[in-house]
């Protein structure tokens, strides 16, 4: 397995507080990386580092070097833009915007220069497949997206983000606005997407973290107290820390 | 039992409560009927004399003792609709800017110099409209739109710095501070989570404030553009001051006109006779149902654009 994310010494601070402080760990490519740990421990803080997602509020700043296939995201003058429609992004509640469930997916899409009606109307057929949402919803696309369920809506979030055809999609605690049903759905579409994606999930639940991740990496007060198999975490944790989180000792 | 008591007292407190509530929200409904009651009855005179020609002649000779309401009624409507193209995308730059570029040592000194704005009395507007404005516009302006834009009727007419377009503009500035802080608000309330969901497929700052805060949040522009055409629709002074005070229809925009509320604040003092008075306050009457239809129609929209659902 290549890495397709490398991270060096990142460090990172909102102003005046850092939040994050000599992070190192590696991104393997096509398969799922977990990041847990307790609230404020930040994991959601490295996750919006990858797309850069920090860089919309003034007052941040990152040192060190995130490398995306051998190129450093964090050089100053790198087009945003273009980075996030790499690295594609799923958030803590659904996001749909206030328009049909087509022009939804099709959104990015159309960002990307796309203007051939066919060729639009076909990667939202292909993400919607992907999501696993496209017989639920194919005979009412043109419906307003917030007609949807939540666990419906997230999936059409996730459709969103894969019809750009990025090659990370990060997800922020995806299921944590979602009843068990929908979240094992989006679990059953996280491990369809890991054969094409690289995706890097921030979760709160740990048996999520065990269930679908093939690599998990311990959040704490700002640094990576463990980072290796998911197995190896949840079975043979090498650091009392993590030992102590994962058998919810604290957390 | 002293806890019985305070239940008991506690009751009463409540249903004194409910009932004073009651009261001053009703008095608001009962105020309304009895602001038309009274304009009703008193424009009765010319209402009986006139009937419907009223609303649709266009001679205004208090002399002869004849009165169409046409030039007021199309004066207040064109000089609100100039007011409203001009300040809507002003006022919508200036939220967006508030909101989603400027920078933090910026957003408070502008935010507060447009609630300043707000709170300048009109009548201030309409003197520095006519000693400033106007002869600016007469020199500066208007010459050179009459030459190089004449040939559309609408930009057309004598030069003079008062007319039309010039009370339009004053209608402009004023109600531009309403509806961009009105719009700075509820921009605001945008989600920050939704707008992040558009950058993160990718999308440039302008593609996020047109395609995901624009529609998310139109309801509620459509307030606020309602809000200030309300305002400039009944405006007084400062339109008063620079519409020229003429009785006559004219496309070309530089002309003198009029407005429903100049033509009151003119002729109300002048009105001796009876069935003068009288038409002045049926003009009243008319902007009291034109306003009306105007907040009844925005009702409308706003019910049919609003936001369905979503819990963000």
């Amino acid at each position: 397995m290549t890495d397709k994310i490398k991270i060096k010494d990142l460090n990172f601070h909102y102003g005046a507080k850092q939040a994050l402080k000599n992070i190192n760990l590696s991104v393997k490519e096509k398969e799922i990386t977990a990041l847990i740990g307790p609230s404020g421990c930040g994991k959601t803080t490295f996750l919006r580092c990858l797309n850069r997602m920090h860089d919309l509020y003034p007052g941040n700043r990152y040192e060190g070097e995130i490398i995306i296939d051998g190129k450093n995201i964090l050089e100053k003058g790198l087009d945003l833009i273009k980075l996030r429609s790499r690295v594609g992004m799923v958030f803590q509640k659904p996001t749909p915007f206030p328009m049909s469930m087509f022009e939804n997916v099709a959104f990015g899409v159309k960002l990307m220069g796309i203007r051939k009606k066919k060729e639009i109307s076909e990667r939202v057929e292909k993400a919607l497949r992907d999501s696993a949402l496209w017989d639920e919803i194919k005979d009412r696309l043109n419906e307003p997206a917030l007609s949807l369920s939540g666990g419906q809506q997230q999936r059409l979030c996730i459709a969103r983000a894969v019809a750009v055809e990025p090659e990370v999609i990060l997800m922020d605690e995806p299921c944590s606005a979602l009843d068990p049903v929908a979240t094992a759905k989006i679990e059953d579409l996280m491990t369809d997407l890991k054969k094409y994606y690289t995706v890097v999930i921030v979760t709160h639940n740990m048996q999520q973290a065990a269930r679908v991740s093939e690599y998990t990496g311990f959040f704490m007060l700002g640094e990576v107290v463990e980072f290796d198999f998911t197995q190896k975490i949840f079975t043979a944790p090498a650091n009392k820390l993590t030992e102590d989180y994962i058998t919810g000792r604290f957390g | 039992m002293p806890v019985i008591d305070r239940h008991k007292a506690d009751k009463a407190g409540d249903a004194l409560f409910k009932g004073v509530s009651y009261f001053f929200a009703l008095l608001v409904i009962v105020l309304m009927a009895l602001i038309f009651v009274v304009l009703f009855k008193e424009s009765l005179l010319s209402i009986r004399a006139f009937g419907f020609k009223f609303i649709y002649t266009s001679v205004w000779d208090p002399v002869a003792g004849e009165f169409g309401a046409l030039p007021a009624i199309w004066g207040t409507i064109v000089s609100s609709i100039i007011a409203i193209v001009i300040a809507v995308p002003v006022s919508l730059g200036i939220a967006i800017f508030l909101t989603e570029m400027a920078p933090k040592g910026l957003k408070g000194p502008i935010g507060t110099a447009i609630e300043l704005l707000a709170s300048i009395p009109s009548i201030i507007y309409g003197m520095w409209g006519l000693f400033i404005f106007a002869p600016l516009l007469s020199e500066y302006v208007e010459p050179y739109m009459v030459d190089y834009l004449g040939f559309i009727p609408l930009f057309n007419g004598a030069p003079l710095g008062i007319g039309m377009l010039p009370a339009g503009f004053i209608l402009a500035i004023m109600i531009i501070p309403f509806i961009s802080s009105v719009s700075r608000d509820i921009f605001q309330m945008v989600p920050p989570i939704l707008k992040e969901s558009g950058y993160g497929v990718g999308a440039t700052r302008w593609e996020v404030i047109r395609k995901v805060v624009l529609p998310y949040t139109r309801s509620g522009i459509i307030g606020a553009v309602i809000l200030g055409l309300g305002r400039a629709l009944g405006e007084t002074m400062a339109v008063t001051f620079l519409i020229g005070n003429s009785h006559r229809i004219s496309l070309a925009l530089l002309d003198p006109a009029t407005s429903i509320s100049a033509t009151l604040a003119n002729e109300f003092t002048e009105a001796v006779e009876d069935l003068y008075l009288s038409s002045l306050v049926e003009l009243g009457l008319i902007l009291f149902v034109i306003t009306f239809i105007v907040l009844a129609l925005a009702k409308l929209l706003i019910g049919r654009f609003s936001y369905k659902g979503g819990n963000l």
